[in-house]
């Protein structure tokens, strides 16, 4: 459902990203993995069409993203900075829904539901600022959920909260996804992250980037953060992934 | 420390009234006639004698001049905050413009709009605009760009977009400026009805010096300070209260 073909962006003279390719398909749930400054970020900002690539294309079910598609939502990693501080719980997350042709029963369903969903009912008429981070970024998932996107693109979404609260966060999100049968693109730079939660893990190379290699994930569902973490087959993949970031890193710093 | 100093703020002004009143009691120099003289004659011009022909015309200067400005600043401040290139183009204006000494435009004033009330109005209103304007500008620049990202990817355009997230943005800064501008409006008010006036508090204090009307001057003079005192309380208030999420937001992220 997102092709990214041969999808380059240079700043000036710098590469970010080289050329890229990859599809995801319909609910699939693929995470992005890569050393830091890999352009994972710039990577995102095209993915979503809030930056236009230099060559290359993103499709949407064979469509070019030239600009944000309805279609799409996007968590970001700074939680406390793309919410609204002026805004309750209950209005961040019903401000996307404004421009729906929705009406008033419908709309607060949606948001009751999303904020339900990500455990948070009853906080609706709280302000971010009163809410932990973890709480914080539940919001933001809950804004996700409540605009209905047949793909959710999330940029590190839980580089910024402790491992606890990050754990539970994967869960979540792991949970949502079956409730909302979305299609998630999970872009992060931990590795156990990546294998824990994906059905496909694409590790790109450092910068210029490229795509390194596309592994697929066959660990069970429901997933659970001891038995998965506990399996062969997790270790075997996490190290494989950890390697191919490794040598990369090291060839670079050479 | 926390309990005295609500004490402290109220003690502080009585103890130097009390210093004041000591000090002047029985003055008999011409230019400081003791407190008490001033407090009587205060009294009998205040309260509320010339409050109709004096205070309600300066306070509604100050309001329609302060309103109008603010208006205009945040109108003209929204394009300008949004588009580099209108922001470019306008910059010397805006700069030039607000060099000039505001009390240098009275006379200009004086010869174009004439001695009313629109003249007062509108040097208010010019002076004011600026701190404002600027304010308005750099809090919608200064946006958070995951901010404006957000809305982006989220549809959020238009009419929504403004009111609801931008114009909530830069609010802290906007009240900011809107803070300077109100000392300025008080300023000016007085400033205007000295020169060219037949009521008004500044109006009232020239004409009781040029009278020797000495009592009445400094009564005058007391007055605009607890104009402006009242004004600040009332401004405070209100920021408060819409930025009552600012506040909160500060200090949850300091802790």
């Amino acid at each position: 459902m997102l092709e990214i073909r041969h999808l380059a962006k240079s700043y000036g003279d710098t590469h970010a990203i080289g050329d890229l390719n990859f599809t995801i398909g319909e609910r699939e749930f693929v995470c992005v993995v890569g050393p830091s400054g890999c352009g994972k970020t710039t990577l995102l900002k095209c993915m979503s069409g809030l930056l236009a690539p230099s060559s290359g294309e993103v499709r949407l079910n064979d469509r070019p993203v030239t600009r944000p598609p309805e279609e799409m939502a996007l968590v970001f990693q700074e939680y406390n900075r793309s919410l609204m501080p002026w805004m309750s719980v209950r209005n961040n997350v019903t401000l996307p829904l404004r421009h729906k042709k929705l009406d008033k029963a419908e709309r607060s369903r949606l948001v009751e539901d999303a904020v339900e969903a990500v455990g948070l009912a009853g906080n609706l008429d709280r302000y971010p600022w009163q809410l932990s981070g973890g709480m914080q970024q539940r919001v933001a998932i809950a804004r996700a959920l409540a605009y209905q996107p047949e793909i959710l693109l999330m940029d590190e979404p839980f580089a910024s909260v402790d491992a606890q609260t990050r754990a539970d966060l994967e869960d979540l999100i792991l949970e949502v996804r079956e409730r909302y049968d979305v299609t998630i693109v999970f872009v992060t730079h931990d590795i156990d992250e990546s294998v824990y939660l994906s059905d496909r893990i694409v590790v790109l190379s450092p910068s210029p980037t490229s795509v390194k290699e596309i592994l697929d994930v066959e660990l069970p569902r429901p997933r659970d953060q001891v038995e998965t973490k506990e399996l062969g087959e997790f270790a075997r993949l996490r190290a494989h992934v950890y390697r191919l970031i490794k040598r990369e890193t090291a060839r670079v710093a050479q | 420390m926390r309990r005295v100093a609500p004490v402290l703020e109220v003690l502080v002004p009585i103890a130097l009234l009390g210093l004041w009143a000591v000090w002047s009691a029985g003055s008999d120099t011409f230019y400081y006639p003791p407190l008490t003289d001033i407090l009587e004659t205060f009294n009998e011009t205040w309260l509320f004698e010339r409050v109709g022909s004096d205070v309600v015309p300066s306070l509604l200067r100050l309001g329609a001049g302060y309103a109008i400005a603010v208006a205009a600043a945040v109108l003209v401040g929204i394009p300008l905050g949004l588009s580099r290139t209108a922001r470019r183009a306008a910059s010397p204006i805006v700069e030039f413009l607000r060099a000039i000494p505001p009390p240098a435009l009275l006379p200009l004033a004086i010869v174009v709009i004439g001695v009313g009330n629109s003249m007062k109005i509108a040097i208010i209103a010019f002076v004011c605009l600026w701190p404002v304007l600027l304010n308005t500008i750099d809090g919608i620049t200064g946006m958070d760009p995951t901010l404006n990202d957000t809305t982006r990817v989220y549809g959020v355009r238009g009419l929504t977009r403004l009111r609801l997230v931008i114009l909530p943005a830069a609010a802290p800064q906007i009240f900011a400026g809107m803070r300077t501008s109100l000392s300025l409006a008080v300023i000016l008010m007085v400033i205007s009805e000295m020169v060219a006036s037949t009521n008004g508090i500044g109006f009232f204090v020239l004409q009781s010096q040029r009278s020797f009307a000495i009592p009445e001057m400094w009564s005058g003079i007391l007055l605009l300070g607890i104009l402006g005192y009242v004004l600040n309380v009332l401004f405070t208030l209100i920021e408060r209260r819409v930025l009552a999420w600012h506040r909160g937001a500060r200090a949850s992220a300091l802790s």
